[in-house]
């Protein structure tokens, strides 16, 4: 019994496949779809390499700070950075004392309360709060910035394809729309309030092009702050953001894979032994 | 257990004699997974991914039950305690990755358990409630891994919570109604977040009876081998341990070195980046896709684009559990005498066909609903299913088998024990 329903329940589910198959193949051929402004102009992140890159990669502590003084004085205008604290900076090499100076002299303050009347009101940052948002709620984000939304940074070498490199790509692909992009797609002309980036999935971005001139950014250490360097500088932070973790992983990997290795060749050596009288 | 010759506990210590007779665990142990249990000789490397799947279990639950410890589920805060896990609780980091990429491995050694099962015919008498039980497993693990996938509660989480859940709306009638109560809700939202993770905490113990009884349910036949021909006698038999203890301590090394590989150096690439943004339920992602074990099942449901009698959406929902409910069946669909896929020729090509269909199925599940992933994926749907429905009972009735060998021993002595899973046609 269970073999001619088979058969027939395969028959069914075989037949309306080929006809989907069919109905869609026709419809490939009589209307191929058209292609779009972004599947032929959007490019993937341009090649660049970080410290942090491959199984023995560690940070760069003078490029994270540098990256880090970028953030500070550029891109934190707009966007948050939710998941870290003051106190993890002390990672990038600050000592404590520098730690609590750079909280207390955040340009924006920590949301707290009036300890005498109750009243919503702001205080200094301390080294245990995570970093203050710029904007008091996503509805100010939005209403500052021609409703776009600057998304959080926390995480955003690990929450796009290319990571890094992509947000490498995006600060220096700013650009004027190609002239052949607009005679072979006259509607997907970037809308005034928006800027063209091929990086971007959408060709288009709210964001305005943030780092403009070279020495934007005074680096402490005396690196020309070129804009290609502060690019580079602030996606090696962002990595470091994303995977504050990543040294330790890639050293206890190490070793554990050096012990796997021996226990797994010890494993291997007890096997042919046990099994040296027995042919199989 | 199943064999005159198996070698019998008898405890020398007195205090394991004192145990024995009132509580004889030792014995239970000795006899299911020690010296009591005869195993064929013969057995390849492919029989190592039993132990292997139970030892990725094993780590699921240990590294789960730690990390909900620290993680709160609660779509307000759910998403910022995985990153509390991954920045503040000491080793959360490696927790989290050895859970998040232990999922993975664990689906990685179940399908090589089940592509052994397909080829050397395991599923067939005596042993089909050990297959029947297997898949029962199958499908809690696909629960389990679908429900523990949307905790974190990214955009991944909730556009793959809300596209799996809106399968039932295709059930004509109830569909919608069903739909939310299962949710507790129009959308994915606290009320699906907190019964999924309850249910994620749940079903690995479930999981873990099932195995009991899919080794209870193996131990009464014994254990298949790779010629698919039955033990005739004490030669054909070693103890399982020490040689099979032995040589999956050995198999287990090399899953864990590669495991671990994955876990420190490459977490996030089973991943889907979308995952770390937290979930917005007014924001949908460019190619809701998701993790890559249900590629080959999202792309049978993607196949189907024509109402046929049926809407397609019914037909998709249909065909994606048959595709897994039909292997319920395949002890009955082939009814060739003839286990080991070693001796049936034509079976060994549709087999491998069955692989790479399998596989192709993956690659355009993973990838977006367009042109020409859509027509590969309905030749390949239709290849699955003709494979199991179609051809299997044909090729199984039709096949010349090649000779089998008389006894285990001899297949070894010859050296044709079958241990390597050839692809050679000539057997």
């Amino acid at each position: 019994m269970v073999r001619p329903i088979a058969f027939l329940a395969g028959l069914a589910f075989v037949f309306v496949l080929l006809f989907s198959l069919v109905t869609g193949a026709v419809a490939f051929v009589s209307e191929p779809p058209a292609p779009s402004a972004e599947k032929v102009f959007h490019l993937h992140p341009k090649e660049v390499s970080f410290a942090s890159d491959g199984p023995f990669g560690k940070f760069d502590r003078q490029q994270l700070q540098r990256g880090f003084q970028v953030y500070k004085e550029v891109c934190s205008a707009c966007h948050s950075m939710h998941q870290v604290a003051f106190r993890d900076l002390k990672d990038l090499g600050f000592s404590d004392p520098e730690v609590k100076a750079i909280a207390k002299n955040w340009a924006t303050e920590v949301p707290s309360i009036n300890p005498e009347t109750g009243e919503p009101a702001t205080r200094k940052g301390t080294p245990a709060d995570k970093i203050p948002s710029p904007y008091a709620n996503e509805v100010a984000a939005r209403a500052a910035n021609n409703n776009a939304l600057p998304p959080d940074l926390s995480l955003m070498t690990k929450a796009r394809h290319g990571g890094p490199s992509y947000v490498y790509s995006i600060l220096t692909g700013y650009q004027a729309q190609p002239a052949e992009l607009l005679k072979r797609f006259p509607d997907a002309k970037t809308p005034a309030s928006l800027h063209y980036n091929p990086y971007f999935a959408n060709l288009n971005i709210a964001m305005p092009p943030p780092l403009v001139a070279d020495g934007q950014v005074a680096y402490a250490d005396g690196t020309k702050a070129s804009v290609d360097q502060m690019a580079k500088d602030v996606a090696a932070f962002l990595v470091w953001t994303a995977e504050p973790k990543l040294e330790a992983r890639h050293q206890l990997g190490l070793a554990v894979v050096i012990f796997l290795l021996i226990a797994t060749t010890l494993a291997y050596l007890s096997y042919r032994n046990i099994w040296a009288d027995i042919k199989h | 257990m199943s064999f005159p010759w198996a070698n019998h506990y008898a405890p020398k210590h007195s205090l394991t004699k004192w145990l024995d007779e009132r509580l004889p665990l030792p014995r239970l142990v000795y006899n299911a997974v020690g010296a009591g249990y005869p195993v064929p000789r013969n057995l390849n490397y492919f029989w190592n991914f039993g132990v292997l799947s139970g030892a990725a279990l094993g780590i699921q639950i240990v590294t789960g039950i730690i990390l909900a410890m620290h993680y709160a589920a609660n779509a307000g805060v759910a998403f910022d305690s995985v990153e509390h896990i991954m920045r503040d609780v000491n080793s959360g980091w490696m927790l989290r990755y050895a859970h998040a990429t232990g999922a993975s491995f664990f689906f990685i050694v179940v399908y090589l358990h089940i592509f052994r099962g397909l080829f050397y015919g395991s599923y067939k008498a005596p042993r089909e409630m050990v297959w029947l039980l297997g898949l029962v497993i199958f499908l809690l693990m696909m629960a389990t891994a679908f429900m523990g996938y949307v905790l974190p509660w990214g955009q991944m989480s909730f556009w793959g919570a809300k596209v799996i859940t809106g399968l039932f709306s295709a059930i004509p009638v109830v569909g919608t109604p069903i739909q939310t109560w299962l949710l507790g809700g129009f959308a994915p939202d606290n009320a699906a977040l907190n019964r999924f993770f309850s249910l994620h905490y749940l079903l690995p113990f479930v999981i873990a009876g099932v195995i009991v009884l899919h080794i209870w349910a193996l131990h009464i036949p014994g254990s298949s081998n790779p010629t698919g021909i039955e033990v005739k006698g004490p030669q054909d038999t070693v103890p399982f341990h020490p040689y099979y203890t032995a040589k999956d301590g050995f198999g287990l090394g090399v899953f864990l070195i590669l495991y671990c590989l994955v876990l420190f150096y490459a977490p996030n690439y089973l991943g889907h980046p979308d995952n770390y943004i937290p979930a917005n339920p007014l924001s949908t992602p460019a190619h809701i896709v998701p993790e890559w074990y249900f590629w080959p099942f999202y792309a049978i449901l993607r196949a189907f684009t024509v109402d046929f009698i049926l809407p397609a959406k019914l037909w998709g929902v249909l065909a994606m559990f048959g595709s897994i409910l039909l292997l319920f069946f395949l002890p009955w669909l082939d009814k060739s005498p003839v286990r080991s896929g070693n001796y049936r020729p034509a079976f060994k090509k549709f087999f491998w066909l069955l692989v790479i269909d399998v596989l192709i199925l993956g690659y355009c599940g993973g990838s977006p609903a367009e042109e020409p992933f859509v027509m590969i994926s309905q030749l390949a749907a239709a290849y699955y299913f003709a494979h199991f429905l179609i051809i299997l009972p044909i090729v199984s009735r039709m096949e010349r088998p090649l000779p089998l060998p008389n006894s285990i021993t001899e297949a070894v002595l010859e050296g044709k024990s079958g241990a390597t899973l050839s692809t050679s046609t000539q057997g």
